[in-house]
């Protein structure tokens, strides 16, 4: 009994620490006062503001509009690539794995000064293209990592049979393998996309004038103080990942109870 | 965010050793053409750019190779710095491996419905920016911030964290230990139940069952979690920029300042030094890989 | 449930898509700043009124901003650097000469700035001034019992944690020299290495190296004594009364922003265009009004409204401010990396 308390006791503990900042930024949006400091009484003056200020508005779009591009191309490339990997024999499958492996576990500052470096040496200008190309180059290892095991699990003799029956192979790719391996890709693409929204180093070195994510928009305040409209904003998104989440668990839970039921 | 158990793929590739392929279709490997050109364009060649800005002088008249900008890690400052992100990304990683794992054992052996949940408690407060929360925790620790208003308060003699290496490790620690809880959780969730009743039936006390039959079951999570904690904190300039208020220098701001004042050869020299002690840890990685078996996030 | 995803995948795209065919002239205008150092309103009056589109980027330290123009990734269009810098990028030859003719509002800027800008741009071919101040310290009364008029408060260890140091090469070593009683301009390198040592015993007792987020910090009452620019001083003030600025007696950094136009400018008419309307009357009062940064603007300086900002010692000094203050001059490549050498280890432990 003292354990299961202790046990308790200490899981709290560490989500308090998890949580604390959180709770501190949220409260930050209902501050009055413009300064970081100073505690000036409730207000909800920056949710109105957030939306008049056309620089975080923005940000906030071209966040979501890499994030979503990079996600969906590097999802795709990293199917099919995933499938092509699959169907490899071992020496070039290793070496394939072990280069994708490389952005997933090389420090995020390389990656971007690598990236940088290469775009300045190709006399290729600094802005959303290059941005979009780095989110993509780190987004597919995500892609490849989620696809691949559920690869594995596809029995060959479906799509063997499939074939066998008359389908063309595009045909069978998406009447059978893609149906089972979609959990996979939407995995896949879900986490490129988060990768993508939460990246700071990577935009931070390739990035040119024009554009500004949340991320770096956020540092450039860092020095003279966030602005109010930013706490707001981010209460806002996490409030929404936060129901999401809970809906999409609900209805997952749901789900496996009608699938006991059958059982 | 590096939510990967990596040992995963490799695993998985070495169980299929026949090199068989699912879909038996010789022109399927084709198709990774694309991610082949991808990731020679985006991946090896910039690696390459990096390795030869950071191996010539870059004087205009003669570009000439040099190990000039590697040599610069001997400078004192630059190696003070080292030495210090070494020692504070060991001690982060230390801290985080004591607080994960007990964390994940309980998390692992509670009956909750649905393991997405538990997943998910922890990788939710990354959806708030990563700059935000750090900065979050510049409120708490300051001098006039919340832990030492509380402590005004209560009469007791405050902290004076901030600015301090300890404010850093707390930011690293903060930032990465979900890095730490997911593997170890992963792999802990797959530990057959069977075996662990099998020792405890044959009279191991719980103290024995952990470390014959959870600890060594545990490793590749582990390995995995210090992997990804200890290369983002070795490597880190935002952590310290936030919360060490420029007095703590760590070699990630040493590179970071190269290539913002325009020394692209000294600040890529640096980075091949960096990238050398990544090499390290993803080499003690892969030798670690073939004894378990890893499991991947989702 | 899948479905639902893609479909709200699909519509994101679609919004995405759409909302992307905005407005677009074609003509814009890349302006490189300091951070928060303008009315931001103004961009979108400027806008309006000539239907060029800014591109408005923002840096910290003269130092992070010159390789960005040297290194000609982004060719930008309007920069407003320091005086020292102005200087550098005219020797290296990264400016080009500004035309007057399209400049009309050029004449609201006082001549006695001019004539300081004269210093490092001479002939006043390639820049024109946009705000200028002095370096001083901002001190909290409540926290300071002895009355500050010195550099020396900064070393000293009764404020051992309660000082906030400027994250700045020139500068750092302005208050150190100018402090010793040296040359803010030095290059004698025993008078530098009496300075770096100063500043390396300084190092423990300096709670952070700090630009701009001295006025944060300051505010919230996180620190006694904190280097300031003066144009931040008004705004701290007003946010917390307890703060005090003071130029110290043994003198100081006098300095002076200004506008230049790259050499790789591509759109050099728009930037003039830019330049002008930043020097209209209305417009300098409102940036002033913003960011409290001193204006050289004599018309905008007519009409501030606020007596007390008009006549403010801090925003506008005396004459026996200004005359124990010097502005930098560059000081040559070689000079300049043994500064930001000796600068990294003074902060080293």
């Amino acid at each position: 009994m003292v354990k299961r308390i202790m046990e308790k006791f200490y899981v709290g503990l560490i989500l308090l620490f998890l949580y604390a900042p959180i709770f501190v930024l949220i409260v930050l949006s209902f501050n009055q006062a413009k300064s970081r400091s100073k505690w000036g009484g409730f207000t909800l003056h920056w949710y109105r503001e957030l939306f008049k200020n056309k620089y975080i508005m923005n940000a906030l779009y071209t966040t979501l509009i890499i994030a979503l591009l990079s996600a969906l191309i590097a999802t795709i490339i990293g199917t099919v690539a995933a499938i092509a990997i699959s169907s490899m024999r071992k020496p070039p499958r290793t070496i394939l794995i072990g280069i994708t492996n490389i952005p997933l576990l090389n420090a995020d500052i390389v990656t971007g000064l690598s990236l940088m470096l290469l775009f300045v040496a190709l006399r290729f200008t600094l802005g959303f293209t290059s941005v979009l190309i780095s989110h993509i180059t780190f987004n597919i290892p995500y892609v490849i990592l989620s696809v691949m095991p559920k690869i594995r699990q596809l029995s060959p003799n479906t799509y063997e049979a499939a074939l066998d029956l008359g389908a063309s192979p595009i045909y069978a790719f998406f009447k059978v393998i893609l149906p089972d391996i979609f959990p996979g890709v939407l995995t896949g693409f879900f986490l490129a996309f988060t990768m993508s929204l939460d990246d700071f180093v990577i935009t931070h070195f390739t990035k040119g004038p024009q554009i500004n994510t949340l991320s770096t928009k956020i540092y450039t305040e860092v020095r003279k103080g966030i602005k109010p409209e930013i706490y707001a904003l981010s209460t806002l998104m996490f409030i929404a990942v936060l129901l999401l989440l809970v809906i999409i668990n609900r209805r997952n839970a749901d789900k496996k109870d009608t699938i006991k039921k059958f059982d | 965010m590096k939510l990967f158990n990596i040992t995963n793929t490799k695993t998985n590739s070495s169980s299929n050793k026949n090199g068989g392929s699912s879909l038996g279709n010789d022109k399927v490997k084709w198709l990774s053409l694309p991610y082949i050109v991808w990731m020679i364009g985006f991946i090896i060649l910039p690696l390459l750019v990096i390795i030869y800005y950071g191996l010539t002088s870059g004087n205009k008249l003669k570009n000439l190779f040099t190990l000039g900008n590697i040599r610069l890690i001997l400078d004192p400052t630059n190696f003070k710095a080292l030495r210090l992100s070494l020692e504070l990304s060991l001690i982060s990683t230390l801290i985080c491996l004591l607080l994960a794992y007990p964390l994940a054992m309980i998390l692992s052996r509670s009956r909750m419905k649905s393991n997405n949940f538990i997943v998910m408690i922890i990788i939710l407060p990354m959806w708030m920016n990563f700059l935000l929360r750090t900065i979050a925790w510049q409120n708490i620790l300051e001098r006039t911030g919340i832990i030492n208003t509380v402590l005004n308060f209560l009469k007791l003699p405050t902290l004076n964290i901030i600015n301090t290496p300890l404010a850093i490790v707390l930011g690293m620690v903060y930032n990465f230990l979900p890095f730490m809880v997911l593997p170890i959780y992963n792999v802990l969730i797959k530990i057959d139940k069977d075996v662990v009743a099998a020792a405890r039936d044959l009279g191991a006390n719980s103290i024995q069952t952990f470390l014959k039959i959870i600890l060594p079951l545990s490793i590749p999570g582990v390995i995995s979690g210090i992997t990804m904690v200890f290369v983002p904190s070795l490597t880190t300039f935002v952590i310290s920029t936030i919360l060490g208020g420029s007095k703590i220098i760590l070699i990630g701001n040493v590179i970071e300042q190269h290539f913002r004042v325009g020394n692209w050869h000294a600040g890529s020299g640096l980075s091949i030094v960096l990238m050398f002690f990544i090499l390290v840890s993803m080499a003690i990685l892969s030798k670690y890989d073939k004894e378990g078996e890893g499991g991947s996030l989702w | 449930m899948k479905r639902s995803i893609v479909l709200s995948a699909l519509l994101m795209i679609l919004m995405v898509a759409l909302t992307a065919c905005g407005n677009k002239s074609g003509e814009k205008v890349y302006v490189y700043n300091w951070g928060e150092y303008i009315d931001y309103e103004v961009l979108d009056l400027f806008e309006e009124q000539t239907g060029i589109e800014v591109i408005y980027e923002e840096f910290d330290m003269n130092e992070d901003m010159y390789p960005k123009i040297e290194s000609g990734a982004i060719s930008y269009d309007v920069v407003c650097p320091s005086d020292y810098m102005i200087q550098k990028m005219i020797e290296n030859d990264l400016l080009q000469e500004i035309n007057f003719d399209n400049i009309p509002n050029f004449k609201y800027i006082d001549s006695s700035y001019l004539e300081s800008a004269e210093e490092f741009d001479p002939g006043n071919k390639y820049s024109i001034p946009y705000c200028w101040g002095t370096v001083g310290i901002l001190y909290n009364k409540t926290m300071v019992d002895e009355p500050v008029d010195s550099w020396g408060i900064l070393f000293d260890e009764k404020y051992s944690g309660d000082i906030l140091m400027i994250e700045s090469v020139r500068d750092g070593f302005a208050i150190a020299l100018t402090y010793l009683g040296y040359d803010l301009n030095s290059t004698n390198v025993a008078e530098l290495d009496e300075a770096k040592a100063l500043l390396k015993k300084q190092y423990p007792l300096v709670q952070a190296y700090v630009i701009d987020q001295v006025r944060d910090k300051m505010i919230g009452g996180e620190a006694a004594l904190g280097v300031i620019y003066s144009g931040e001083a008004i705004y701290t003030s007003r946010e917390n009364p307890d703060l005090e600025y003071v130029v110290p007696k043994e003198g100081s950094n006098i300095w002076i922003d200004a506008w230049v136009i790259p050499k790789d400018s591509k759109n050099k008419e728009n930037a003039e265009a830019f330049i002008n309307f930043m020097c209209d009357p209305e417009i300098a009062l409102r940036n002033f009004e913003a960011i409290t940064y001193s204006t050289p603007n004599s018309e905008a300086w007519n009409l501030i409204q606020d007596e007390e900002i008009k006549n403010s010692p801090v925003a506008f000094p005396p004459q026996d401010v200004l005359d124990r203050c010097t502005a930098f001059r560059y000081l040559g490549e070689e000079m300049e990396s043994l500064y930001i050498q000796k600068w990294n280890e003074a902060k080293s432990e």
